[in-house]
């Protein structure tokens, strides 16, 4: 049951009658760590994993068909439930798409107002990956920690929107409110109190030897691999590629601020960790320079409210947390998109799972899951 | 002043003055059963309370609040809560097996409590293999935690249940040797002899004699007790609860309140052993009575274990094991070949 090199023994059998049979485990729907209604069927030896097999579907709500029933300022609430832990990304990603299918010109102000939010729900985000990866691997107490930043975050989205999960903030051609008065000097005062507590993370697990233990060397993904898998995002650049839409495709304001794209060595689960913990500090810098840069001026261009963008279709995508979210719109020239395919990260890095966790233990499937940083209504839509 | 072995003996004589000697006999039995589980469960009360509150002091929060003044009767409740539950059995549980499992449990964490020296005098029994018939009795838990993942009919549950009966085995060597010093040292298996050998100031407690079988101690009994980082037989994230989730109501209280008095225990054999058990620090102070500083070193080694528990992340099965049997097993060895090489050089 403990040994786990391939020249492990064969088991007795014969005249003794020991044989070892494989059996099946169903973690989830129902599991405290598949993060959401996921199911995985594994199939188990002892406590080593022979086959791992995702099901998804719990959380299908057909965002896709509602799409082609509402208007496209309508949808922008159902890209709120797509990914519920950076809206903000969502909301963004759709607007990009739309303004690319009308040829929209969105005011610079309302473009960096974008970036600020994103980033910022880039950082609470991450922070909950942080919360949920900890905990998966049995420390309780980082949780808490993570989580208070976050409500911070959460805070300052409430003073500019008013809500806290669910924005809805971005609307096509810039964005629904212009930020309160006291927002940048909150956030500033949020950034420089950033800093040291992600210092702090990072001196109760990086270096932690249980935790090297628990994560370094385990579910290695190897590039050729994640790039085949059409991995994104965090767990494509732990594997050792530079790719960041922000910084290869810019959109919005990116291509003015200047950021590192942080990368793994190994695409192991440590590399996936690290590389968030330091996305948080890169994050931090943008919103920063995107402060003190904020320019005067209008925060939304005029689209009318029976919007109907020229016959035609659009594709574009950026980077959202978890990787590349992208929106395929196709219009028939009326108020309502014809088609439009979401592309979302977590369902292909999902797809990378089976591959990762083959051969480790049942104890590491907890943490390769939790380092793909899965969001299940993404996973399903 | 408080000593309560005067207190002891004067209900003993007055018992003595109107009963028959077979019959004081019995009396004096259940009244020392009744006092030592009563105290052991309202210790456990005490002590889940406690985890609760040091928690949520680790995690930036304020923990139970609503339950009496700062929460202190909350785990009350909650065992009240547990009593009224009701009491499921899984359809294709073995049944017998499942309902022993937690009552074997709960009774074998009080038969330690025998010859635990609580203070001067304060001991129900003074056997002279005391050390030897708790680490043996303690391991009786492994045989329960393994009834009740077995007899579950879960597949997570038995994961639980193996994980628990290879993990305690392996823990109970390293955990027996690191003690093995301490014995040497005392001459005497007798808990109250080696309490009476680290009489006088606080230097001469076994702990500086013996640092390293007081790590490795602490260690091996952090795993013995399936605490943080060594839980995986109930890894909550991999196996949601181990052994104990087909387990609902008073069952479950009961490996609930076993856990707490098994770190209770763990935490006492050390304070015994290698922090001069209840002689007081320095000879001036011995005006406390002996109960207190015996209580007061037992419950900062829990506090030590509950710290772990709320700071560490947690091994994988098989490092936990390389872990017992490549590391703590040969620096055990070590430590009795140098503790035995010392004393035949010195005295």
């Amino acid at each position: 049951m403990m040994v786990d090199s391939p020249d492990r023994p064969e088991p007795l059998t014969g005249d003794r009658n020991l044989e070892t049979e494989e059996f099946v485990v169903n973690m989830g729907p129902q599991h405290p760590s598949t993060h959401g209604v996921c199911r995985l069927i594994l199939t188990m030896d002892g406590e080593v994993i022979k086959k791992v097999v995702p099901d998804i579907g719990f959380l299908h709500r057909s965002i896709e068909k509602i799409a082609e029933n509402r208007t496209y300022h309508q949808f922008m609430i159902y890209t709120d439930r797509i990914d519920y832990v950076s809206s903000m990304n969502a909301n963004h990603a759709w607007c990009v798409a739309v303004e690319k299918l009308a040829g929209i010109e969105v005011p610079e102000r309302a473009e960096y107002l974008r970036v600020i939010m994103a980033e910022l729900n880039r950082i609470a985000s991450h922070l909950v990956f942080l919360a949920s990866f900890a905990i998966d691997l049995g420390a309780v107490t980082p949780f808490l920690y993570a989580f208070r930043e976050r409500e911070r975050i959460v805070d300052l989205f409430e003073m500019t929107c008013g809500q806290r999960l669910t924005y809805n903030y971005m609307r096509i051609g810039g964005v629904s409110k212009d930020v309160p008065k006291d927002f940048v000097s909150e956030t500033k005062k949020f950034c420089s109190y950033l800093y040291p507590r992600v210092d702090e993370y990072e001196a109760i697990l990086t270096e932690n030897p249980i935790f090297l233990g628990r994560t370094k060397g385990i579910g290695l993904l190897d590039l050729p691999t994640a790039i085949n898998y059409s991995v994104s995002g965090p767990p494509l650049r732990g594997s050792g590629l530079k790719w960041d839409i922000r910084k290869d495709e810019p959109y919005s304001a990116y291509e003015k601020f200047d950021f590192d794209i942080p990368t793994g060595e190994n695409g192991d689960t440590w590399d996936r960790y690290k590389v968030r913990i330091e996305e948080m500090r890169q994050s931090a810098r943008i919103v920063e320079q995107a402060l003190e840069g904020l320019p005067e001026g209008g925060i939304k261009a005029k689209v009318p409210a029976r919007f109907r963008p020229p016959q035609g279709e659009a594709f574009a995508r950026i980077e959202a947390p978890r990787g590349e979210m992208a929106y395929f719109i196709v219009s028939d020239g009326s108020t309502k998109p014809y088609r439009v395919k979401i592309r979302t990260a977590s369902f292909c890095n999902l797809q990378a799972l089976p591959v990762m966790a083959r051969g480790w233990k049942i104890a590491d499937i907890v943490a390769i899951f939790g380092s793909l940083d899965i969001i299940l209504p993404e996973v399903d839509r | 002043m408080f000593e309560l072995e005067g207190i002891f003996s004067a209900v003993g004589d007055f018992l003595a003055s109107f009963l028959g000697a077979p019959l004081l006999q019995i009396v004096s039995i259940i009244a020392v059963a009744g006092v030592v589980i009563g105290f052991l469960m309202v210790l456990a009360l005490f002590l889940v309370w406690w985890e609760r509150k040091l928690s949520a002091d680790f995690q930036v929060r304020i923990g139970p609040m609503r339950t009496g003044p700062h929460g202190v009767l909350q785990t009350i409740a909650d065992a009240l809560k547990l009593l009224q539950k009701e009491d499921i059995v899984p359809l294709t549980a073995d049944k017998k097996v499942f309902f022993w499992a937690p009552v074997i449990c709960f009774v074998t964490c009080f038969l330690a409590y025998i010859c635990m020296p609580f203070g001067k005098g304060l001991i129900v029994r003074d056997l002279n293999i005391g050390i030897l018939y708790i680490v043996a009795i303690t391991t009786f838990t492994v045989i329960s935690l393994l009834m009740a993942g077995w007899a579950s009919n879960n597949k997570y549950s038995l994961l639980g249940g193996m994980r628990s009966a290879a993990q305690i085995i392996s823990y109970e060597v390293p955990l027996s040797l690191s003690l093995l010093g301490a014995v040497m040292l005392a001459q005497s298996l007798s808990m109250v002899t080696i309490v009476q050998g680290q009489g006088g100031s606080f230097l001469h407690w076994y702990i500086w004699r013996q640092p390293l079988g007081f790590l490795l101690y602490v260690t091996a009994a952090t795993a013995e007790v399936n605490r943080t980082p060594f839980d995986i037989p109930e890894a909550e994230q991999e196996l949601v609860a181990g052994y104990n989730i087909e387990y609902s109501g008073m069952k479950f209280a009961m490996f609930f309140l076993a856990e707490f008095i098994n770190m209770f225990t763990v935490c006492a054999i050390a304070a015994t052993l290698f922090l001069g058990g209840w002689n007081p620090p320095f000879e001036f102070l011995s005006f406390i009575p002996s109960w207190v500083w015996f209580l007061g070193k037992s419950l900062f080694l829990v506090f030590i274990l509950m710290w772990f528990r709320w700071t560490y992340p947690r091994l994988r099965v098989d490092q936990l094991m390389a872990f017992a049997w490549k590391f703590l097993l040969p620096l055990a060895f070590l430590n009795i070949i140098v503790t035995g090489f010392l004393i035949y050089l010195f005295e």
